[in-house]
């Protein structure tokens, strides 16, 4: 059985101007220790797919559809005390921005030991060496110490850090991590990333990673999940999503990536802009930026499938294999990747 | 730290001077010859000139202020009055006790109006709840105090005959018919009531955009993915940052409020300050106006340091310096 098994996952958002539908029809699946990257442009609904599956949306505004069994148990029809018994403790999140995500008036030991207290019963003494405990494992200097400073008294990359440190502090078995480097500086990026991996060695803990980062999904991710306008284009193992990529938009986004193994002048650029979400285009939602659409697109919505050949390797889009595979030859002659082989 | 009061001390004298002067110059800007009203309305040209002598109006401005500032300084007095030569010093302590009654219980009451008004509002906006809690605001803040306090009275002291209407009894002194602690709150409610409704309408509106937009920081998120329940996630997170200016803002409000509630004394004829303040200035009371400016403007010095002071204390991000 899968750790979190996404199926047919729905989010609409009501607003003024009418309802948004953030998330439409996702499924997907991560087993236990592994990595999955959720790929896509801002807005695509990847946040908020696993802000769903937490019940952290507001609930007046939300509503969804569908399942997320965790371990068998459906979350989104999990009550809300059941919720928070699983959250931070059996999938615990991190998030974008480290200078916002912590409160500024706690003292880090305070806002590790809240976590630690919410689902151990411990004392507050127990609590602090454990919270000292994890500020270590992510490596942060004179732990002990460092637990009565404020989150002003660190830098973006040390607060990632607290961060994790919170997230991992009662041994999840699932962590999301919401674009987690994203915020921060190159050198430290890559820090992160390679805690990232050491930790979940150390902790045995599964990672959804949501970014927007190709870089980011080729050096950590087992498999992919790519997301387009609140759906799910197309879902591979890392390396053949990089070696053979089926669908239109992901060729785009592996184009976008500078690369320095090959001499093209310019990247390749998807044109155009993402559709609104409060009333997405008819047919397959790439149609209006795709260079290879025809009647079929404009006129069905492609649902996601198995490549032909390929259990694991599944696309929604209605091109033929032949020009696919032209393509990708093409693609990888020029400026596509070998990025994950 | 050290550095920092003695910093603050130091603006403290120039602010201090600065307000001073500027009464000093209005005071003689004012076409009115205090004078002529000590001397009486049937004085002789040859009393006035010695009224003003007496008072020591015929030196020059300047010298008349630093006479001001070295009774001030040296003596510790503010002078005596124009019209009636009571000790300012005097008056002002036993006008300040009454003010400072109605401004602290005011205080008390408007918090206790505007926290549950402002954070169930915002915990449930466009709620019924929310647009009642708005439109109490919205009348709070419209109704001039004056016309509050009359209504108040009208309703609450003349039909209902549940309170007294007006005047004021000492909280520990219980001579003259009225006194202690029950007669002191007794004849207060009304006063409290009318001074409050202002503040907690411009309170309640504040901690209701304040707690809202707390709740969509980073951080409340990261409390509820940590699986905190709702209360400490209030509690804890939401109204601990949300309630950081209002700390400001109530320290300021009652160093000004100390100054004299002048409306709601007014109306309910309380001996405060505000009453003072507008007495003095009707019979054109130079030393008593200044005495005024001075005991308000050391309220408002002495209650923005403390602000200051516990703000560095609870907001870990300001540190003084």
């Amino acid at each position: 059985m899968a750790l979190l098994e996404v199926r047919d996952l729905t989010t609409h958002f009501r607003t003024d101007d009418g309802i948004v539908k953030a998330v439409d029809g996702v499924s997907f699946s991560i087993e236990k220790g592994k990595t999955l990257g959720i790929v896509g442009e801002s807005g695509c609904g990847k946040s908020v797919t696993c802000l769903t599956i937490m019940g952290l949306n507001p609930k007046k505004m939300t509503i969804s559809s569908g399942e997320a069994l965790f371990k068998g148990e459906d979350l989104l029809h999990a009550s809300s005390s059941r919720l928070r018994e699983i959250r931070g403790n059996d999938v615990a999140m991190i998030f974008q921005d480290p200078m916002t995500s912590l409160n500024p008036v706690h003292k880090i030991g305070d806002q590790l030991g809240e976590a630690i207290l919410l689902h151990r019963d411990v004392t507050k003494r127990q609590a602090r060496a454990r919270s000292a405990e994890l500020l270590k494992a992510v490596g942060i200097p004179h732990a002990e110490r460092r637990l009565d400073d404020y989150p002003h008294q660190f830098s973006g990359g040390m607060r990632q850090r607290v961060m994790i440190a919170m997230a991992l502090v009662n041994d999840p078995d699932l962590l999301i991590a919401d674009e987690p480097t994203t915020a921060l500086d190159v050198t430290t990026q890559a820090q992160i990333l390679n805690l990232l991996d050491r930790l979940q060695e150390e902790f045995g803990s599964a990672i959804i990673m949501i970014t927007h980062d190709l870089g980011v999904v080729a050096e950590i991710a087992d498999e992919v999940v790519v997301m387009y306008a609140a759906k799910v284009i197309e879902r591979a193992p890392v390396g053949d999503l990089f070696r053979k990529p089926r669908h239109p938009y992901t060729w785009g986004l592996l184009g976008s990536l500078p690369r320095l193994d090959t001499d093209t002048e310019r990247l390749v650029q998807i044109p155009g802009s993402p559709p609104s979400l409060l009333n997405p285009p008819a047919g397959c939602r790439f149609n209006p930026r795709c260079a290879y659409a025809f009647d079929r697109c404009r006129a069905e919505q492609p649902v996601l499938e198995p490549v032909p050949g390929e259990a694991e390797h599944l696309q929604a889009c209605f091109l033929d294999e032949e020009t696919k595979e032209r393509e990708n030859r093409r693609l990888q002659a020029g400026s596509l990747a070998e990025e994950a082989s | 730290m050290f550095r920092y009061l003695i910093r603050r001390l130091l603006w403290a004298g120039v602010l201090f001077i600065a307000v001073t002067v500027v009464t000093y110059v209005i005071f003689f800007i004012i076409p009115a010859d205090p004078a002529r009203l000590a001397a009486g309305q049937r004085a002789t040209p040859d009393e006035i000139v010695r009224a003003r002598h007496f008072l020591g109006l015929d030196k020059p401005v300047p010298v008349q202020y630093a006479l001001f500032l070295k009774r001030l300084v040296i003596d510790h007095s503010l002078g005596h009055s124009f019209t009636n030569r009571q000790d300012v010093n005097k008056v002002v302590l036993t006008a300040a006790p009454v003010t400072a009654s109605l401004v602290f219980g005011g205080v008390i009451l408007w918090m206790m109006l505007a926290l549950p008004i402002g954070v169930l509002s915002a915990l449930r906006p466009r709620s019924l709840l929310d647009r009642g809690g708005m439109m109490f605001v919205l009348i709070g803040i419209s109704a001039p105090v004056f016309w509050v306090g009359l209504i108040l009275q009208y309703a609450i002291g003349f039909r209902l005959g549940w309170t007294p209407n007006s005047g004021y009894c000492d909280l520990l002194n219980t001579q003259g018919g009225c006194g202690g602690p029950a007669d002191w709150a007794y004849h207060l409610i009304l006063p409290w009531m009318t001074f409050a409704l202002l503040f907690a309408a411009i309170y309640a509106r504040m901690i209701r955009a304040n707690t809202m937009d707390t709740m969509n920081e980073d951080y409340v998120r990261t409390a509820r993915a940590k699986g905190a329940p709702e209360s400490q996630v209030l509690r804890s997170h939401v109204l601990r940052n949300a309630l950081l200016p209002v700390v400001t803002m109530l320290g300021m409000d009652i160093g000004i409020a100390l100054g004299g509630a002048i409306f709601t004394e007014t109306v309910f004829n309380l001996p405060g300050l505000g009453k003072l303040a507008v007495q003095s200035i009707s019979t054109f009371d130079l030393p008593m106006i200044e005495g005024v400016v001075v005991f308000t403007t050391l309220c408002i010095i002495v209650f923005n340091l403390i602000v200051d002071l516990l703000y560095a204390w609870i907001d870990p991000r300001i540190r003084l310096a």
